[in-house]
């Protein structure tokens, strides 16, 4: 299997309203709690190590770009 | 206290009386008679070898260090003879419970099925191994124990090393054809051959203390994270004989040493462990540790192996443990080169396979370290995730990480015939025989480790009967299961264990480990696949 990128959810707008409502009224340390709870609950449903990787790899490439990106503005 | 023997005397040898041109000549020189150094002795010595044992001490290291044996280094010392009466001595175990606060996170069995000569682990203190050991090498007329032998220099020749030994009446020089360094981690002979021993170190510092006492707790192994008596960190409580028990505290990383060593200071924190104040120091050690190897465990005709090749932290049971799995890993190879049977490229496979299990045994004790230290603000948020999670969730449980205790490396190694046919299970070629109870033709119970020892721990044919035996080459003994005259597998678990079919038939190498498997084997197929784990298609030097 190799990760999904397509657009999966019916509704995207409810998924990213779902775990937006989760982080309502939690505090920044809470916050980081509760995504590093989540992360760990998804990747075990995936349960292959070749997609987590992949999620992994693509979510720091965005990372990545950002610097980058901050980098070239500052020049 | 200890009953065994554990102070011996220096004597001088006639090897010391030679001088100049007649320096005495030995095949195989041990260094360091630990653990490592004394099974690896005695293991050539049956195998006919004449080995020279040398250590720099002249007694049995005092505290208990190593306590865990592996079912895998149980087996290695049944070949030894020393299996049972380490076994009768030790505690055997196989349960392990996690704790956080101050409740049950889940348990977990090392050994879930039946039908094993061996349990999973004992808990021995490392004197008691080392004082069987000695008394198994005194029955051995092969080795030549030295006490008070230190080696001071060595000279690396085209067919030789030339050591130089400081002994009580001063120096002497023998010839060694190889030089097996089992002398820990601090090993001289590593910076005598000038080798890096590069890691990394560990900040948290632990505490670990054997404590004496009779107490109602089971023999299991009990792992706290964040316990009630030891906040924000963690603690491991194991049970030894003589009523000793191991206990592990985490430190702080900037905790004193001196003044966390003082007993006045341990005794409250174990005090609130253990509920009570009963209980007597045999042993109280600080220590942070560090993963590392060596880049090569073959330096010319020096070979390391044990703490002196690969140092690892101590949650996993995986230091002695791997030492141990050198030493039945180069014995037979250094004996066959030794005799002539194979050439020397076969000691080169000791390398690939123990560096490879050096390599997997730092990578899951430094995971395991890792999680018990957090470096860093989101990992130990990502830790206390799983610490929480591991209450409701089966996934949580699985990814807590107390340590994950020693189990023998599988081999990808030039040694193994690949697979040509299909298998649902069973070992693979390059992994370590699983037991299984069976039983010998007169109907008595027996175990299949028990039918390899038997038979020499040479290379050996396991096969599953089918009509007439195979014609297996010379030097390979057999051990036939099912069949007219063979073995019976009374319980059906030999087969089951290893995916057998009428036909089957696995090539076992000296040290136990598979070398090929075939549903059919022919003649040539054996002939190939013998040469090959014998690497002798490398060609005799």
């Amino acid at each position: 299997m190799t990760l999904s990128t397509s657009s999966n959810f019916a509704k995207p707008d409810d998924a990213f309203r779902a775990i937006v409502e989760a982080h309502r009224g939690l505090s920044e340390a809470q916050s980081a709690d509760l995504d590093a709870a989540l992360v760990l609950v998804l990747a075990n449903h995936i349960g292959d190590i070749a997609v987590l990787n992949e999620a992994i790899a693509l979510a720091k490439r965005r990372m990545l770009d950002a610097s980058q990106q901050q980098q070239q503005q500052q020049q | 206290m200890v009953q065994t023997k554990t102070q011996f005397g220096y004597r001088r040898h006639p090897d010391q009386d030679r001088a100049g041109a007649a320096v005495a000549e030995h095949p195989v020189v041990v260094v360091g008679a630990g653990p490592v150094g004394l099974s690896l002795a005695i293991d050539l010595a049956q195998r006919g070898q004449s080995v020279v044992l040398l250590d720099d001490a002249d007694r049995i290291g005092e505290g208990s260090r190593a306590i865990c044996f592996s079912k895998r280094s149980l087996e290695f010392w049944d070949r030894l003879g020393v299996g049972q009466r380490m076994v009768d001595k030790g505690v055997v175990w196989s349960v392990g419970k996690i704790f956080h606060g101050d409740s049950q996170l889940y348990q977990f069995n090392l050994l879930p099925e039946e039908g094993h000569k061996r349990p999973a682990f004992i808990n021995l203190q490392q004197f008691y191994a080392e004082a069987y050991l000695v008394d198994r090498v005194q029955e051995l007329s092969g080795i030549d124990l030295r006490w008070r032998n230190k080696v001071t220099g060595l000279e690396q020749r085209n067919d030789h090393v030339l050591l130089t030994i400081e002994t009580p009446d001063g120096p002497y020089r023998l010839h060694a054809g190889f030089v097996v360094a089992c002398d820990g981690a601090r090993s001289s002979l590593r910076q005598m051959v000038g080798a890096e021993f590069a890691g990394q170190v560990f900040e948290d510092q632990f505490l670990i203390a054997d404590v004496k006492m009779t107490a109602a707790f089971p023999t299991e192994r009990w792992f706290w994270f964040d316990p009630p008596f030891h906040a924000g960190r963690s603690a491991l409580l194991h049970k030894q004989p003589d009523d000793i028990w191991r206990i592990d505290l985490q430190l702080h990383p900037d905790a004193d040493p001196v003044v966390e060593k003082r007993p006045e200071n341990v005794r409250p924190r174990i005090a609130r462990m253990l509920g009570h104040d009963k209980f007597d120091f045999e042993w109280i050690s600080l220590y942070k540790f560090q993963c590392r190897r060596m880049e090569k465990f073959l330096h010319g005709r020096v070979i390391f192996a044990g703490d002196a090749a690969h140092q690892v932290s101590p949650f996993g049971a995986r230091g002695a443990n791997s030492g141990l799995e050198d030493a039945e890993n180069i014995a037979w190879k250094l004996d066959r080169v030794l005799r002539g049977s194979s050439p020397e490229a076969l000691l080169e496979s000791y390398h690939t396979e123990r560096s490879a299990a050096a390599d997997e045994n730092i990578r899951e004790s430094t995971r395991s370290t890792d999680f018990m230290a957090p470096v860093s603000q989101q990992e130990a948020r990502l830790r206390k995730a799983v610490l929480s999670l591991a209450k409701e969730t089966e996934f949580g449980k699985r990814m807590v990480n107390g340590g994950r205790l020693s189990v023998p490396s599988t081999y990808d190694t030039p040694l193994s015939t690949a697979d040509r046919d299909a298998w649902r299970g069973g070992p693979r070629p390059g992994a370590s025989m699983p037991d299984a109870p069976i039983a010998a033709a007169s109907g008595q119970p027996m175990f299949l480790t028990e039918a390899f020892v038997g038979r020499g721990a040479q290379f050996t044919l396991l096969e599953f009967g089918n009509g007439a035996a195979i014609d297996a080459p010379e030097g390979v003994e057999t051990i036939r299961i099912g069949g007219d005259h063979g073995l019976a597998d009374t319980r059906g678990l030999a087969g089951t264990r290893y995916d057998a079919e009428p036909g089957t038939a696995y090539l076992l190498r000296p040290d136990g480990y598979v070398a090929a498997r075939f549903r059919h084997p022919t003649r040539p197929a054996l002939d190939a696949a013998l040469a090959r784990a014998a690497a002798l298609n490398r060609g005799l030097s």
